[in-house]
C-alpha cells in the first residue's frame, strides 16, 4: 500500500490567547511512499515528525491537504477505519493484560464481518508473537518483560491486525545501546518479512540511515531533503542536511572561492571551476582527507586518535566552524604525532559548497559523481 | 552514659503523643473490652461500687432484643445500596468530568461542595425538600401549606405526591430518601480521587485504543476501569466503612428520633444504637454499647478483609 502526502500542513493555534503565535508543525509536505517500503523520518526534536506520524495514523488531523493510502482518500477518516498500526515511543502497552491479551486486544474490537472467532484470534495472535519472537512470553505482564521485549510485544500488537500501514514513533530510544543495534535489525527483518509499508520517525540520523529504504529529512516543519540514505549522504542539498547526517559529523569552514579556486583561509584547497565568486561555507566529510605532505590545505596538529583500521585526525583551523577538524584517514599513513601542522589533499566528491546566506549548496560543474540527482523537496533551503 | 540519655529525651519527646493516645485511645479500647465482657454492666451501678461478673451476657442481650438488628439491618440494607451506587456514579461523573474541556472546573467545584459542607444542615435541606408541612392525609379543613419542592416537581409532571420522611410514610420510602441523600453527599470525595486518578492516566493508552478502534464503553471498561482499579478498590474499602459509621445522615434528615415521628427508631444505626445505650434513651447501658461497639468493628474488620480478599484477585498490578 503506497501512502502520499499531498501538501500536507499542519498549524497549532497558540497556547494563551494574548500572543497570537501560531505554530506551524508541517509544513507543506508532499511525499508517495512507495509501497512495502521502510521510510525513516529524521529530524533534531520538534522538526514535526512525529506530527507527520501522527497525522498519517489520524490521530491529528492535517489542518490543510490530503492523505491517500493507494487510491482512498483518507485524510477524513478516523483512526480505526484507516487500518494502521501504531508503536509509541513508550508502547502504550496495557499494564494490566497480559502479552497475549495485549495482542487479542485490536482483534476483539473488529466488529461485523470482520469479526473473528476465537481459535482464528488466538491464530493470529500467536502468529504475530512469533514473527516478532516472543511466544514464550504470551502470559506474562507488561511489568515482567524487558524493554526489548515490551517493544517486540507493541509490534505484535500494532500488526496482529495487519495494517495496510505501520507507524513506528521512537522506537528504539527507549532502548540501551545494544539492544537498539539488534532491535533496529529486527524491526528491518520484520518489515522485509511481511513487506507493510512502514514509516518510523527518529532523531538518530545512523539508525534512520542504517534500515530505511529512503529518509525524509525534516527542519522546523519543512522537508528538506528525501533520498536514499546514501544519496542524501552523498549529496546533501544544504547545509543542515550535511551537518545532520554523518558520525563523525561533517567538517564546516568559512571559505572564498576566487577565480575557480576554492580557499579556505590563506590556503587553496580545491579547484571549483565554474562557481562564481563568493564567500562560502564549505563542508568536508571526515573521510574526505587525504594526508599529504604536498597537499593545500593546513591544519595545526592537536591528536591523533587510533582506531585500529583507521587513526582519527583531531587538528584545528582558524576557519573551521566546528571546534576541532576531525578527519577520518588510513592507518597506514604514517603522520608525526610530534609536528605541528598536517596538510591534506581533499577528495573532490567529499567537499560540498554552501551558499553563505541561503546555505543552499552549490553544485559544481565538473564533478560528475556530484551530479546524480537527488529527489529536492520542494520549498526546502 | 549518652546512649541512656538519649533513650530518656527520646521518651520525653514522645510523651505528649504517647500521653493523649493512652488516655484516648488505648485506654478506651480497654475499657470497652472490660465492659463489654462485664455482665449487665453500667456507668450509674458502676459508680454504686457494684461488682461485676464476666461473661457473654451483654453480647447475649444485644442480640436478643430487636433495636440492635434492626440498627444491623438499616446499616447492612444502608451500605449495600450506597456504596455501589455511588461508586459507579462517582466513575461516570468523574469519566465524563475529565473528558470535558470548558465549565470542567466549574462543574468540578459545585461536585465538590457537598464535602465542605455541614452533613446536618445538608440533611435540613433534604428534609425540607421532601417535608410536607401541614397534614398529608389532608382531611378537608386541615390546610397542607406545602409538599415539599420534590413533591411539587412529581406534581408537576401529573404523578401523586408520596410521602417521603412525614409519619405515616412507608419504610421504603425514608430508605429512598437516605439513599438519594448519602449518595449525594459521598459522591464528592469519590470523584476527587478518581478524578486525580483519571488524570494521570497516561493518554498514550487511549492513543493506542483509537487506533485499534476501541468503542468508548470498551475503553471504560477494558482500560479505564483496570487503571483505576487500585483506586476504586481504595473509594469500596473506605465506602463500606464509612457506611457501617452511618449514623449523621440519619439524625440529619429524621433527627434523633432516627424515624418519622410515629415510628422512632425504625431508621436506627449500629452507631445510633451505640449511642442510645451510652448516653441516649436508654442509660446506663454502658455494657450492651461496648458488646454493639465489638460486633460494629468485628463486622467492618470482616467486609474490609472480604474487599481486601476480592481485590488481590481484580485489582490489577
Amino acid at each position: 500500500m503506497k501512502v502520499v502526502l499531498q501538501n500536507i500542513t499542519k498549524i497549532f493555534p497558540s497556547r494563551n490567547k494574548k500572543s497570537n503565535e501560531e505554530v506551524v508543525a508541517v509544513n507543506d509536505f508532499t511525499f508517495e511512499i512507495p509501497d512495502g517500503k521502510l521510510i525513516g523520518l529524521l529530524g533534531p526534536s520538534g522538526c514535526g515528525k512525529s506530527t507527520t506520524l501522527y497525522m498519517i495514523s489520524g490521530l491529528l488531523a492535517p489542518t490543510s491537504g490530503q492523505i491517500f493510502f493507494g487510491e482512498d482518500d483518507v485524510t477524513q477518516l478516523t483512526p480505526e477505519n484507516r487500518g494502521v498500526g501504531l508503536v509509541f515511543q513508550n508502547y502504550a502497552l496495557y499494564p494490566h493484560m497480559t502479552v497475549k491479551q495485549n495482542i487479542l486486544f485490536p482483534l476483539q474490537n473488529f466488529k461485523g464481518e470482520a469479526k473473528l472467532s476465537k481459535e482464528e484470534m488466538l491464530e493470529r495472535a500467536f502468529q504475530a508473537a512469533k514473527l516478532v519472537q516472543i511466544d514464550e512470553l504470551l502470559e506474562r505482564k507488561p511489568n515482567e518483560l524487558s524493554g526489548g521485549q515490551q517493544q517486540r510485544v507493541a509490534i505484535a500488537r500494532a500488526l496482529v491486525k495487519m495494517p495496510r500501514v505501520l507507524l513506528l514513533d521512537e522506537p528504539l530510544s527507549n532502548l540501551d545501546a545494544r539492544l537498539r543495534l539488534q532491535t533496529r535489525e529486527e524491526i528491518r527483518r520484520i518489515q522485509r518479512e511481511t513487506k507493510i509499508t512502514t514509516v518510523f520517525v527518529t532523531h538518530d540520523q545512523e539508525e534512520a540511515m542504517s534500515i530505511s529504504d529512503m529518509i525524509v529529512v525534516m527542519k522546523l516543519g519543512v522537508v528538506q531533503q528525501i533520498g536514499q540514505p546514501q544519496e542524501v549522504y552523498d549529496n546533501p542539498c544544504n547545509l543542515f542536511v550535511a551537518k545532520f547526517l554523518g558520525t563523525p559529523p561533517i567538517n564546516v569552514f568559512t571559505g572564498t572561492v576566487k577565480g575557480g579556486k576554492l580557499y579556505i583561509g590563506e590556503d587553496a584547497v580545491m579547484d571549483v571551476n565554474g562557481v562564481e565568486d563568493q564567500e562560502v561555507y564549505v563542508g568536508i566529510r571526515p573521510e574526505g582527507f587525504i594526508v599529504d605532505a604536498k597537499g593545500g590545505f593546513k591544519c595545526k596538529l592537536s591528536n591523533l586518535e587510533v582506531m585500529g583500521r583507521d587513526v582519527s585526525v583531531v587538528s584545528y583551523n582558524d576557519a573551521s566552524l566546528n571546534p576541532v577538524v576531525r578527519s577520518i584517514v588510513d592507518a597506514d599513513n604514517k603522520i608525526d604525532r610530534d609536528s605541528e601542522f598536517i596538510t591534506f589533499a581533499l577528495k573532490p566528491h567529499k567537499v560540498f559548497l554552501f551558499n553563505k546566506e541561503t546555505e543552499a549548496r552549490i553544485y559544481l560543474e565538473n564533478k560528475s559523481e556530484n551530479k546524480k540527482e537527488t529527489k529536492k523537496a520542494k520549498g526546502g533551503k | 552514659m549518652v546512649e541512656s540519655k538519649q533513650h530518656w529525651k527520646a521518651w520525653l519527646y514522645l510523651s505528649p503523643a504517647i500521653i493523649l493516645l493512652l488516655v484516648f485511645t488505648v485506654y478506651p479500647i480497654v475499657n470497652t473490652l472490660y465492659m463489654a465482657f462485664a455482665n449487665g454492666y453500667g456507668m450509674m451501678s458502676a459508680a454504686g461500687g457494684q461488682k461485676f461478673e464476666f461473661g457473654i451476657e451483654n453480647f447475649k442481650k444485644v442480640l436478643e432484643w430487636g433495636g440492635f438488628l434492626t440498627a444491623m439491618k438499616n446499616t447492612l440494607l444502608l451500605c449495600i445500596l450506597t456504596v455501589p451506587i455511588s461508586t459507579i456514579l462517582a466513575l461516570l461523573i468523574a469519566v465524563i468530568l475529565n473528558s470535558i474541556g470548558p465549565l470542567r472546573r466549574v462543574l468540578q467545584t459545585i461536585y465538590f461542595l457537598p464535602y465542605v459542607t455541614n452533613s446536618i444542615a445538608i440533611g435540613m435541606v433534604f428534609a425540607a425538600m421532601f417535608n410536607i408541612t401541614g397534614s398529608f392525609i389532608g382531611t378537608e379543613n386541615e390546610i397542607v401549606y406545602t409538599s415539599g419542592i420534590i413533591n411539587n416537581i412529581i406534581e408537576f409532571f401529573g404523578g401523586t405526591k408520596v410521602n417521603w420522611i412525614n409519619p405515616g410514610s412507608s419504610y421504603w420510602a425514608n430508605i429512598f430518601v437516605l439513599v438519594i441523600y448519602i449518595v449525594w453527599n459521598a459522591l464528592p470525595f469519590k470523584i476527587l480521587i478518581l478524578l486525580g486518578g483519571l488524570q494521570s492516566v497516561n493518554k498514550q493508552y487511549y492513543d493506542a485504543a483509537k487506533i485499534d478502534g476501541t468503542g468508548k464503553f470498551r475503553t471504560l471498561t477494558r482500560i479505564t476501569v483496570p487503571l483505576l482499579s487500585p483506586l476504586i478498590a481504595y473509594i469500596v474499602i473506605t465506602g463500606f466503612i464509612g457506611g457501617f459509621k452511618e449514623y449523621s445522615n440519619v439524625v440529619g434528615i429524621f433527627g434523633e428520633s432516627m424515624g418519622p415521628a410515629a415510628d422512632p427508631g425504625r431508621l436506627n444505626t449500629m452507631v445510633g444504637y451505640i449511642y442510645d445505650n451510652v448516653a441516649g434513651k436508654l442509660p446506663n447501658n454502658q455494657g450492651k454499647a461496648a458488646a454493639a461497639a465489638l460486633i460494629l468493628f468485628v463486622i467492618i474488620l470482616a467486609v474490609t478483609l472480604i474487599n481486601l480478599w476480592v481485590s488481590k484477585k481484580k485489582v490489577h498490578y
